[in-house]
């Protein structure tokens, strides 16, 4: 067989390999991407990575689908706030580089609140009591300003001149080697409980909380503690963010990142544990890259995410999975013929939305729209008929062909699980 | 104070049966089919937009047709094509898929009719004084608002309990496969049900958006209240959802009006705190009109907690 080379390697050795590469391009990036905007973003990126990971402790290993998460991110991130602000009017020396440790653990005493009354049942139940949490806790961001800082917010200068390493925090890239190693280390902890007998309940519970509570474990107290870890490394995030941005507002413990990040992880899929780190770059990515170009970024992302829940619940990651066994077998490059040709009919279905979409935020938003508008260098004016009709044919060409190729797609497929049942026999 | 009295009631009944409106197509689509519709507060905004849009043709009153019309057929269409293809992948995928038709509704609705609001006004006919009541006017559309949701109510009322659909409505509620196996299609009794919700929450947004205003953040705003309804009255129950609506409504109008604080609260007792600081300090200004905002999500969370069943409920999950 052909895949024995690759199965004489224990896996964890290239676990650990693997664990080992991604440090060393983590702390290489900003030698490599030195302007301005690309150190923001990577800085972004790390704080969405421990972000996304910790709400899969919920949504994935735990099957609890949590419309409030950002309580913890942003309750964490306005402790590190007051715990930096602390540091610098000399009421504690706390390091700054623990100051996310300050986050992560107010955020911990929360979720565990929270965890108790909240997951004595999962799914929509507990769905609606996150969501009541998050508005409520959102709602007295507003009336409590001692502590939410009111409209304005809460502001913080890192710059506390008590340190570990001897950094100072001024610049962009210091702030992203220490999001990089709290990133690094939060990563490791996480997957390593995924691992633990807790992360194993976890999986049973989501699975069929009967069983888990007949052979003595109550499902109520697995869904808390992992709640409560979940809360913790979500403060850890809100720290980070603090520590990056120096101010939190009352936005930060809203509706809207409590929606992204179950988009995010969504997209990158629940079912794998890298799923949601592929989500949080991605997202974060076209997040800042996107929201340069068109406003319609968010109708994108919203139609990207539904399209991810009728036809890939499996997110970005379990796409990927899925070619796993083709791979192993040899027989991934059958598939790349079908694969190209669905690419083009959906490249022009793509092209076609996006062109409809951009004409119409023309029209409603911008400042002017009898101005001409230019897509791909091309001006033209949105009154006209011709792009109109050119996005519409597009629409309706691309949806047709991408049909058919999907036909062809299935037909590969279909072929390869034939080819490997029949290895499998001969073998 | 009998005329604050007064008019917080009449108030909340008007705000109640709006409530009312939104929340019944939700607990019947959530009775029925088990789905909880994230994107039913967007048919509300949907409603409010078409009403907008077509009266400025065709005029108020053909909108007030109509545009229910347009928005339960965009709910039958958004049942069929999306939410049954998800059906397989069991209550979370569904949640996300409404949660995710909410998303994109609201860029939609931006993309169209731009970020601000849009000068959906009060019919010519009914923008007049009705009665004045000790120094408050009530105007001729509120008692329109309060004349269609009434009618509302009552025909809703009559079809679920004295008509044959009503029937198979509410024998599927609780023995879907029984009234299968009669012969009935229940995927389309499901089709039909989230369409005229949807067309109901249409309605609630054509009688509601010139009255409140009519902008892209109406479905944020009142969405989560629109669960909240659902929850206290009991997942399910219409009956439930009509008192919960009505309690919710009271509950928010009536805080409003209320400028008490803690700190005078224990001024009663002789109790002051002079040098509260701090959280104790908010705590202590915090007046009850403040907390309008938070009271319904409190409530909705203490319920759920201690009886989850809702006050009119009849299952937990």
């Amino acid at each position: 067989m052909k895949n024995t080379g690759t199965s004489a390697i224990h896996p964890a050795v290239v676990k650990t390999a693997l664990f080992l590469t991604a440090a060393v391009i983590i702390f290489l990036l900003p030698q490599v991407f030195r302007s301005r905007f690309a150190q923001s973003i990577l800085n972004q990126m790390g704080i969405a990575v421990i972000f996304a990971l910790s709400y899969n402790m919920l949504l994935g290993q735990g099957g609890m689908l949590s419309f409030g998460h950002a309580v913890f991110y942003g309750l964490g991130g306005f402790m590190a706030v007051h715990g930096l602000n602390m540091v610098n009017n000399g009421v504690v020396p706390i390091p700054t580089e623990l100051i996310p440790l300050v986050g992560g653990a107010f955020s911990c005493i929360f979720g565990l609140l929270f965890g108790l009354i909240s997951t004595r049942r999962a799914a929509i139940p507990f769905a609606l009591i996150t969501l009541g949490i998050g508005e409520l806790i959102a709602s007295s961001a507003l009336i409590l300003p001692s502590f939410f800082g009111g409209e304005e917010g809460v502001s913080a200068d890192r710059w506390t001149g008590v340190t570990l390493s001897g950094l100072d925090f001024g610049r962009g890239s210091e702030v992203y080697l220490l999001i990089a190693g709290w990133m690094f280390v939060s990563v490791i902890i996480m997957y390593l409980l995924t691992r633990t007998p807790l992360g194993r309940m976890a999986n049973a519970v989501r699975d069929n909380p009967e069983r888990a509570l007949f052979i003595g474990y109550s499902p109520h107290m697995v869904r808390t503690i992992q709640f409560t870890l979940s809360a913790f490394f979500a403060g850890i995030a809100g720290g980070l963010f603090a520590i990056n941005y120096e101010i939190l507002t009352a936005h930060t413990v809203g509706m809207i990142p409590s929606a992204e990040v179950l988009m995010m992880t969504y997209i990158g899929g629940v079912g794998h544990f890298f799923g949601p780190i592929l989500g949080a770059v991605l997202i974060t990515f076209l997040q800042l890259f996107l929201a340069n170009i068109t406003h319609a970024w968010l109708l994108y992302f919203g139609l990207l995410f539904i399209g991810m829940v009728l036809w890939a619940p499996s997110g970005i990651s379990g796409l990927i999975m899925l070619h796993e066994p083709a791979w192993k077998a040899g027989l991934f490059k059958k598939l790349l013929p079908s694969y190209a040709k669905a690419f083009v009919p959906g490249f022009v279905l793509f092209l076609g939305i996006m062109v409809f979409v951009e004409i119409n935020y023309h029209l409603s938003l911008s400042t002017d729209p009898q101005s001409p508008m230019s897509l791909f260098g091309l001006g033209f004016k949105a009154q006209s008929p011709l792009p109109w009709i050119a996005s519409i044919v597009l629409m309706i060409l691309g949806v047709l062909f991408f049909r058919k190729a999907m036909t062809g797609v299935r037909e590969a497929w279909d072929e390869i699980t034939r080819l490997m049942r029949k290895g499998k026999a001969d073998g | 104070m009998l005329e604050f009295i007064l008019f917080s009631c009449i108030n909340s009944l008007l705000y109640g049966l709006l409530l009312f409106m939104l929340s019944s197509g939700l607990t019947l689509i959530f009775g029925l089919m088990n789905v909880l519709n994230f994107a039913h507060a967007s048919f509300f905004m949907l409603g409010a937009y078409f009403a907008y849009e077509i009266s400025t043709y065709i005029g108020f009153w053909p909108a007030l047709v109509f545009a229910p019309l347009g928005v339960g057929v965009v709910g039958i269409f958004i049942e069929r094509y999306g939410l049954r293809s998800v059906h397989k992948y069991g209550h979370v995928a569904e949640l996300l898929f409404t949660f995710g038709v909410f998303y994109v509704i609201d860029e939609l609705v931006i993309l169209i009719w731009g970020r601000n609001p849009v000068p959906y006004e009060v019919p010519g006919g009914l923008d007049f004084t009705l009665l004045t009541i000790m120094n408050t006017n009530f105007s001729a559309y509120r008692a329109f608002m309060l004349l269609i949701s009434v009618a509302m109510f009552a025909v809703l009322f009559f079809v679920i309990t004295r008509s044959r659909l009503g029937l198979i409505i509410q024998a599927a509620l609780t023995h879907p496969e029984t009234v299968g196996a009669l012969g009935h299609n229940v995927p389309s009794v499901f089709m039909y049900v989230f369409g005229g919700g949807a067309a109901l929450a249409g309605l609630a947004g054509v009688i509601g958006g010139n009255y409140l205003i009519t902008e892209p953040a109406m479905a944020q705003n009142l969405g989560p209240i629109v669960f909240v309804v659902v929850v206290v009255g009991g997942m399910g129950s219409l009956t439930g959802a009509f008192v919960a609506s009505l309690l919710i409504a009271a509950l928010q109008t009536f805080a409003v009006g209320m400028e008490v604080s803690l700190s005078d609260l224990l001024a009663l007792w002789d109790v002051y705190i002079p040098e509260a600081s701090g959280i104790i300090e908010d705590l202590l200004r915090i007046q009850v009109s403040h907390t309008r905002g938070m009271l319904p999500y409190l409530f909705m969370v203490l319920m759920l907690v201690f009886k989850p069943k809702g006050l009119m409920g009849t299952r937990e999950e």
